[in-house]
């Protein structure tokens, strides 16, 4: 027998069939099918946890997903660990290690939990009260200590080793729930020949069923019943069944995200199959069947191990074969907890009394309870319990006063009545409405193609409760046009129809401050507690919900929700729907990371774009440099080299003998058609018109507030076609610019634009010996200097291939852009570094390209601009056309903020030591004396050695920078102020003559 | 995930194929060099945060490309209709009032609550 507690011949487990598992240390015995917790019930472990705020001992309350309590660490390997699970739904399998949480040094013996003694100070409201003053001390001294002392589990330290996966799914019903209602809904849905899916969180299906052993359907048990309709379904084509599975989201047009946990419970899963399986299912109809929550009683010391949920006894003892005391106490507001006691009567367990708050509970049940002799005290309450690591006794008093007496139990189940769970028709953002009569919220107004059957509705009756599904089943189906099948009938008989439940303090919660009547247990929020957030003024449910952390733990308040409203209605003198309802909110229950981001980790976080040259530059040693999704070869570093020599040495090379660069990554735009010179006119601050096929010009992009967007060198191929580059980061942004201005605001200019960015690789071959270097690949153009000037462009061929050979350049010197099929990439760039490496050329990386350009003063959009540059301020406002009477920005550059004087300009600044290279982003000062804050003129843009000048050089953005012209201005940083001397941008070869050699 | 519908595909896709763009409906000025500071100011500058319907732009940017308007509920989220760019505004009756009596929940009326 795994455990003293198991009742032989009780449960629906195999008893030969057992797992050991370990909890804090110590070995059990389970039974396959076992939660965590039914198999420390089973072992006689009632103290699983503390709580968080008072670290007081607490128990196993619930036996499902509403379980506030019970939170364990479950570990298979270090790097497969997972805290705040909730024990009653990690099913056992052998080898488990488990833990429990919040607690040090020991669960029984816990130093925080001297909370507890302080507990006076730990009202509502205390963090946003007590650590208001003084504000040092918050960071210094309460937050690391609170800290230390709470927190929820341990986070792994090492990377999961699991991996997820994600599945869209389509269906025309999907059902929510495979209880008595969800498996009829599902059936009568499937029988029209519907595509349907049906989840539930549970192993098994039945929900109720688990418990109510007392229902018989369609002749036979109600338990084996559900098993042999999941199978019938799951036999048909048209039926998804999934267990295990937790419809957690519910969105827009019925889209509902569910999280299938694959191998949670299996002692050494297959490593091929994912851990869990996030399902992303679009429904044409949804059946919300999710079912009621038990609510627990209000009243002092509610909270003791040993005491639980009524419905939650009974699983542990019809489910799993566990009695969860020998001697146990029932203190109820509803029929449900009689029958609980009735089960576990028959099981040979003693019910101390039935303690029912009303005066007058079910005729039925009373009868029963009488007939099998069980003390029952109606108009009684609970009003306080005993019992350190497990509940030992309980006092009862006759409601109003008197009758009081003690009595030893070691478990105390407890029923304030049911809550439908309308998490998910909330979420999907129908209204709820109060029932008076029941005390229940219950799906209002539906905002979205769904029904709710069964308990989930406030439906009553099991035989009302299968009709109703069925019903909503066959018309969900229907609806989407499946007219399969004829009608499902299913006759279902239950033992007792439930009445009664309360919200709200029982008469033992008392108006007393010191009683500690739990409503939230998981965030230690108490019946008064509420009543102190009104008192403090808060009226609205939502504030007093912030302000005593109701409902904020991992379980969302499942239990608690109910009970917090109805405490703060009755304090505030309103009803209950006045009072309203706070907002559910996705997850139903906690999700793991994995599943929600599943494939998107490591490689297969964002894509990664490589070049046609990356294998070559990699070959050659080069470091790569992330920019946006593309690698981008940084430098070609020699052996021994640091990335400075590396970088200065390029620099060198570059300009004395030349250099090969990768270029493909530049954003390029083919805009094609008879008014493709028009349509950048407009697009562009440039005329494009004057410009003639063959030549080429660098363009400026605004946005229509007159702010630089993006530039780039544009070629005219011919009369109706021009080749536009953009910069590498700005190429979606640009095309999506240029597409929306052609769709919507010039949709009568004939033109047409591809993205042609990865169609071409692009060699940049830049220096002195650039010409020698291509000439002889070259054919079909004639590439001297006075044929093919700075700025023109050619189609011919080089290496046999195709190509658009552009004149131009990004580092000053004589330079050629060779643009040719990507597929040929590598091939002519070996044969043009076949050619350059005899001649004492070199590769050269980013880092490189960024010092040459900024040698010339050429801007990079995005580096030295941020989207509040014009062009004038850039000193570019040459590119900008006098003559156009419209492009994008031409309005926008004339605001007055625009033309104002003492913009910042971008200027050249050189350190008055030449050896200090300035940081990029440092700030800028007239006067280094000033007091601080000081008043800033502006900021480094871009800063770096510059081994061809012998010193280091620097852009700025600079108030009013063009008339200071030889100033000195000052960079103050941490250690020390630098002095620096503003100059022009063009810190090497002013006249060009590099350029056009 | 919402299913937005292209007039242009003339098919409901998945949100993720979309991207919103700005309101609709703003005309550019065809002689916008010309136009005063307080007529570019409402025209670039200054918009309206409807709680309602809001007529908007969105582009099927991963399906056909294409730029159309759409209006949309702000409260519900709920796509009213579709339509393609250059189509005048439609005219939409405000939507039905439920009579049902249902508990407003305080995001309703006042926002959401930090
Ligand atoms: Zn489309």
């Amino acid at each position: 027998m795994s455990g003293a507690n198991r009742i032989a011949g009780a449960g629906r487990l195999t008893p030969a069939r057992t797992a050991r598992f370990t909890f804090d240390g110590k070995s059990y015995e389970a039974l396959e099918g076992d939660t965590v917790a039914s198999a420390l019930l089973a072992n006689g472990v009632h103290l699983v946890g503390r709580s968080f705020k008072y670290h007081r001992p607490r128990g196993i309350l619930s036996a499902g997903a509403e379980e506030p309590n019970a939170l364990i660490d479950v570990e298979r390997d270090a790097a497969r660990k997972q805290p705040n699970v909730r024990a009653t739904v990690q099913e056992v399998f052998d080898g488990a290690t488990i833990s429990s949480q919040n607690r040090w040094p020991s669960l029984a013996f816990d130093v925080g939990g001297i909370n507890n003694l302080l507990s006076p100070f730990f009202a509502a409201g205390f963090y946003y009260k007590t650590f208001m003053w003084p504000k040092a001390a918050w960071e210094k001294f309460y937050e690391p200590r609170i800290r230390a002392a709470a927190g929820l589990g341990v986070a792994p330290t090492q990377a999961d080793t699991d991996h997820y996966t994600n599945r869209f799914a389509h269906c025309d019903v999907l059902v929510v729930g495979a209880g008595v209602a969800g498996l009829s809904a599902a059936l009568a849905a499937a029988e029209t020949g519907a595509r349907v899916i049906l989840c539930d969180e549970q192993p098994e299906v039945g929900g109720a069923l688990h418990y109510d052993k007392s229902v018989k359907i369609d002749g036979q048990d109600g338990f084996a019943w559900a098993q042999a309709t999941a199978a019938r379904l799951a036999a048909m084509d048209n039926v998804t069944v999934l267990t295990r599975t937790t419809a957690f989201g519910y969105y827009a047009q019925n889209f509902v995200v569910l999280a299938e946990r694959v191998t949670e419970h299996l002692a050494r899963p297959d490593r091929k199959l994912p851990r869990e399986r996030m399902w992303q299912v679009r429904a044409k109809r949804v059946v919300l069947a999710t079912g009621a929550i038990e609510r627990h009683m209000v009243f002092a010391n509610n909270d003791r191990p040993g005491v639980m949920l009524a419905s939650a006894a009974r699983t542990y003892l019809n489910h799993f074969g566990v009695a969860v005391g020998k001697k146990v106490g029932v203190y109820t507001a509803n029929d449900s907890a009689y029958e609980a006691a009735f089960d576990l009567h028959r099981a040979g367990v003693r019910i101390a009394a039935i303690v029912d708050n009303r005066a007058k509970p079910g005729e039925g049940v009373l009868a029963e309870a009488r007939s099998l002799g069980i003390e029952v005290l109606t108009g009684h309450s609970v009003i306080d319990t005993k019992g350190h690591r497990r509940v030992n006794s309980m006092t009862i008093a006759r409601n109003g006063g008197g009758g009081k007496r003690t009595i030893a139990i070691d478990a105390l189940i407890m029923s304030a009545g049911w809550t439908p769970s309308v998490h998910l028709f909330s979420q999907s953002r129908g209204k709820v409405a109060y029932n008076a009569e029941t005390g229940q919220f219950l799906p209002g107004t539906y905002a979205q193609d769904c029904l709710s059957v069964g308990a989930c509705n406030g439906t009553n009756g099991l035989q009302a409760t299968v009709e109703e599904a069925l019903a909503a089943g066959e018309l969900m189906a229907r609806a989407t046009g499946s007219k399969a099948g004829g009608k499902v009938e299913i006759r279902a008989e239950n033992a007792f129809e439930w009445t009664g439940g309360m919200a709200g303090a029982a008469e033992g919660a008392g108006a007393n401050d010191n009683v500690k009547a739990f409503i939230d247990f998981q965030n230690d929020v108490c019946a008064k507690d509420i009543r102190l957030a009104v008192r403090e003024g808060m009226h609205s449910i939502e504030h007093i919900k912030r302000f005593t952390t109701n409902g904020m733990a991992t379980d969302q308040g499942k239990l608690s929700n109910i009970h917090g409203l109805a405490i703060a209605a009755e304090t505030l003198g309103r009803d209950i729907p006045k009072v309203g309802l706070t907002t559910f909110r996705a997850p139903y229950t906690p999700v793991t990371y994995g599943t929600i981001i599943n494939h998107s980790r490591g490689e297969l976080f964002d894509p990664t774009r490589k070049t046609p040259m990356h294998a070559w530059e990699e070959a050659h040693g080069a470091v790569f440099e992330d920019v946006g999704q593309w690698k981008r070869a940084w430098y070609y570093p020699r052996a021994g080299e640091t990335m400075h020599e590396a970088v200065s040495r390029e620099c060198k090379t570059v300009r004395d003998v030349a250099g090969v660069f990768d270029a493909s990554t530049l954003g390029k735009i083919e805009v094609v058609g008879p008014d493709a010179a028009e349509f950048l006119n407009l697009m562009y601050t440039n005329a494009w018109d004057t410009l003639k096929p063959g030549r080429c010009r660098y363009g400026i992009m605004l946005r229509e507030d007159g702010y630089v967007y993006d530039d780039g060198v544009v070629g005219r191929i011919a009369e109706d076609r021009f080749h536009v580059t953009t910069t590498t980061g700005g190429a979606p942004r640009v095309m999506n610019h240029m597409e929306d201005y052609l769709q919507t605001e010039f949709p009568h200019l004939k033109v047409w634009l591809t993205s042609t960015t990865e169609q071409w690789a692009v060699i940049a071959v830049q220096g002195p010996k650039a010409r020698e270097i291509i000439a002889p690949l070259v054919e079909g153009i004639d590439i001297s200097n006075e044929a093919f000037p700075h700025m023109s462009v050619r189609e011919g061929k080089i290496c046999g291939v195709p190509t658009r050979l552009f004149r131009m350049s990004f580092t000053g010197e004589t330079g050629f852009e060779v643009n040719v099929p990507a597929d040929y990439g590598q091939a002519v760039w070996e044969a043009i570094w076949a050619r350059a490496e005899p001649m004492g050329a070199c590769a050269y990386g980013t880092e490189t390209m960024h010092v040459l350009r900024a040698e010339k003063g050429y801007i990079i959009v995005g580096q030295d601009t941020d989207g509040t540059v014009t062009p004038f301020d850039a000193g570019v406002g040459w590119a900008v056309s006098k003559k156009k009477t419209d492009f994008v920005g031409i309005r926008g550059l004339k605001r007055p903020d625009l033309v104002a004087e003492g913009r910042k300009q971008l200027v050249g600044l050189k350190t008055k030591d030449p050896t200090v290279v300035l940081e990029e982003g440092a700030h800028i000062v007239a006067d280094p004396n000033q007091p601080i804050p000081m008043k800033m003129l502006g900021h480094v843009t871009s800063s770096y050695w510059s081994s061809n000048c012998g010193h280091s050089i620097a852009l700025a953005l600079v108030a009013g920078g063009q008339a200071r012209m030889g100033q000195t201005l000052y960079v103050p940083m941490p250690d020390r102020t630098i002095a620096v001397e503003v100059t022009d941008m063009v810190f090497i070869d002013k006249e060009g003559a590099r350029l056009n050699g | 995930m919402l299913l937005i519908h292209c007039p242009y595909c003339e098919e409901e896709r998945p949100e993720l194929e979309f991207r919103g763009a700005g309101d609709a409906h703003i005309l550019r000025p065809t002689n916008i060099a010309d136009i005063s500071d307080e007529e570019f100011e409402a025209f670039f500058f200054l918009r309206d945060n409807v709680k309602g319907l809001v007529y908007e732009r969105w582009r099927h940017i991963h399906g056909c490309g294409r730029f159309f308007n759409a209006a949309r509920d702000t409260v519900s989220d709920k796509f009213v209709t579709t339509y393609k760019a250059g189509l005048p505004r439609p005219d939409l009756s405000p939507a039905p009032k439920a009579t049902e009596t249902t508990v407003e929940t305080y995001e309703a009326t006042e926002g959401v609550a930090g």
